[in-house]
């Protein structure tokens, strides 16, 4: 195969991305219409476009269907188990940044800590007779946070989006999400309670799995030694 | 690879080791009901087990274990003293180790009802007999001895109920015993009233533990002798006799300490009589801690000295609590015993 690059097909993350490689002297060119999901790169030999959705970069790259990807580093610990060892970040681009925290409603003023938080879903359970819910997409992230707090008596309801709702909707007491302002929490009557569970920011990652042939390596590295990222 | 047969093989052997001591066989569906065991584990099964979906059903999961299963069928028919054998693939999730199953076999014993020591060593006896010549290490504790220990503790009953509840957890337990030996901060306020309120906690829970909070500032810190006591009880870790010793200089002379090291004492005792040398076994109080949450009294672990090639073949303990809890406060004295197959099949060939 050649190197191949994903990048988002959609958004402020995809242009982001564009500008982000344009500065380094790496043009991405979208091919055809709008609307079709078509480009080339120019200014490197050997490299071809994919564009993907960004939730689906992470696990393209575990497989090594492309070699190089741009996504959120958020994703990529979500999806991808023991992510390390197949993928390899090589460059933070500074752009979609974002916080993955817990919140529960502002109206909670005895809960501050995760000691509270521990202590107010035991107590929960025992008056309502479940589990206190965390609504969230990041079901892997939460749960190795928690686990390492020694957080237990919870339980995750799973939240595609508009998950700060939840709460008033009576679906969850408290979620766990990124944010990168604070302003839907705060719209939400939510409040942040512990530490950031995980910084979030679009990056460039490398793929340890992709099979490249000899002219690939020699168009990769020219590409990453294009970028200022030289590999050694 | 070991062929899956030899493992089978290996596995109706045990199977039949456990039937040839009066245990009824026991049977069960591979796909269980997902709420009973969430509701048992709660969410830190969901990373261990695989959760599936049947669009009538509900939420299924392949079975993680047969004892939740055993205990249902036991307490819905209503029986009292039994015991069980069984054998069958179970299902675990492995997020952080590609190299351990997903999938093997597992054979367990388990015995209800009866007295508690002579059950205990009954298992114990059975499970290590089943593994004879096998060159294992027994690691054996009791939960009783550190339960006892934060009995003891001079502080309220709510703080020793929060000890208890995270003896499982260890980092959360050493969270909670710094906690309680320095003065605790001022709670806040009640929210303004004025704030708009989301959610199913009311304002009447948050009061409700403000109120707590503010009695917790206004309770004693735990002395530096008792938490040094029960880091001391923890740290026990020795060839059984000499445990028993060890624990015996630190209660002193609290009653209740000692009475839970009388039923490691009366255990071992047990044990001799079955023919178990107990200067053979290591005590170790910390044993078991970090696993399942309702082991509630003896446990033990049998392993090969070089665990990083072997993993632990067989493990088990009382659970008194789990049948509480799925027997909705009925008590129901449980022990039980499970081992790996495929690792006795592995140790007995002496296979890499």
């Amino acid at each position: 195969m050649s190197v191949k690059l994903g990048i988002p097909s959609k958004g402020r993350l995809m242009q982001d991305t564009l500008d982000w490689f344009a500065e380094r002297g790496v043009k991405i060119e979208r091919t055809g219409t709008d609307r079709e999901y078509a480009g080339r790169v120019i200014g490197v030999e050997g490299v071809e476009l994919v564009l993907l959705a960004a939730g689906e970069i992470p696990r393209e790259l575990a497989a090594g269907r492309i070699t190089l990807g741009v996504t959120g580093s958020d994703v990529v610990q979500e999806k991808v188990a023991r992510w390390e060892s197949k993928i390899k970040p090589l460059a933070s681009l500074g752009f979609g940044k974002a916080d993955l925290i817990l919140a529960v409603p502002k109206t909670w003023s005895d809960v501050e800590t995760l000691d509270d938080f521990d202590a107010v879903a035991e107590s929960f359970r025992q008056t309502h007779g479940f589990r206190l819910r965390i609504a969230t997409k990041y079901h892997r992230l939460v749960r190795a946070h928690l686990k390492a707090a020694g957080v237990a008596g919870y339980q995750l309801i799973d939240s595609q989006g508009a998950t700060e709702g939840t709460v008033a909707n009576l679906t969850a007491e408290a979620i766990a999400d990124i944010t990168s302002t604070g302003a839907t929490l705060d719209a939400n009557h939510l409040k942040i309670i512990g530490d950031v569970m995980h910084q979030s920011q679009a990056t460039l990652f490398r793929s340890m799995g992709a099979s490249l042939n000899d002219p690939d390596v020699a168009n990769l590295k020219a590409m990453l030694e294009t970028l200022g990222l030289a590999q050694d | 690879m070991t062929p899956k047969s030899d493992i089978r093989t290996e596995a109706n052997r045990l199977r039949a080791h456990f039937e040839a001591r009066g245990a009824e066989v026991f049977e069960t569906d591979i796909l269980q009901p997902a709420g009973a065991l969430l509701g048992l584990y709660g969410e830190d099964i969901r990373a261990r087990a695989f959760v599936t979906h049947d669009p009538l059903r509900g939420e299924m999961m392949l079975r993680p274990d047969f004892t939740v299963p055993l205990v249902q069928s036991h307490i819905s028919a209503g029986r009292g003293t039994a015991s069980y054998t069984y054998s069958g693939e179970v299902f675990r999730r492995q997020e952080d180790d590609e190299d351990r199953p997903t999938e093997f076999i597992q054979v367990g014993y388990e015995v209800f009802g009866g007295k508690e020591a002579e059950a205990d060593a009954t298992v114990f006896t059975a499970v290590s007999e089943a593994l004879s010549g096998l060159p294992l290490n027994a690691t054996i504790s009791d939960f009783g001895v550190l339960r006892a220990a934060i009995a003891s503790l001079n502080t309220p009953e709510r703080r020793k109920t929060a000890l208890l509840r995270h003896i499982w957890r260890p980092v959360r337990f050493k969270a909670l015993l710094d906690r309680f030996s320095r003065p605790a901060p001022q709670p806040a306020g009640m929210p303004d009233p004025n704030m708009p309120h989301v959610g199913l906690r009311s304002r009447e829970d948050i009061a409700a533990r403000l109120e707590l909070l503010a009695e917790e500032a206004a309770t004693d810190p735990l002395s530096d002798t008792e938490v040094e006591r029960i880091k001391s009880c923890l740290a026990v870790k020795s060839n059984a006799p000499d445990a028993v010793q060890s624990l015996r200089r630190i209660a002193a002379s609290d009653d209740a300490l000692n009475n839970a090291i009388d039923k490691v004492a009366t255990r071992l005792e047990a044990l001799e009589k079955l023919g178990i040398n107990a200067n053979s076994l290591t005590f170790q109080t910390s044993y078991g801690l970090t696993s399942l949450e309702y082991y509630s009294g003896f446990v033990f672990g049998f392993a090969a000295a070089d665990t990083t090639k072997y993993p632990v073949v067989a493990s088990g303990g009382r659970y008194d609590l789990l049948t509480k809890a799925i027997g909705q406060g009925a008590s129901l004295p449980a022990v039980g015993g499970v081992i790996r197959p495929d690792v006795v099949h592995k140790l007995r060939k002496g296979a890499v």
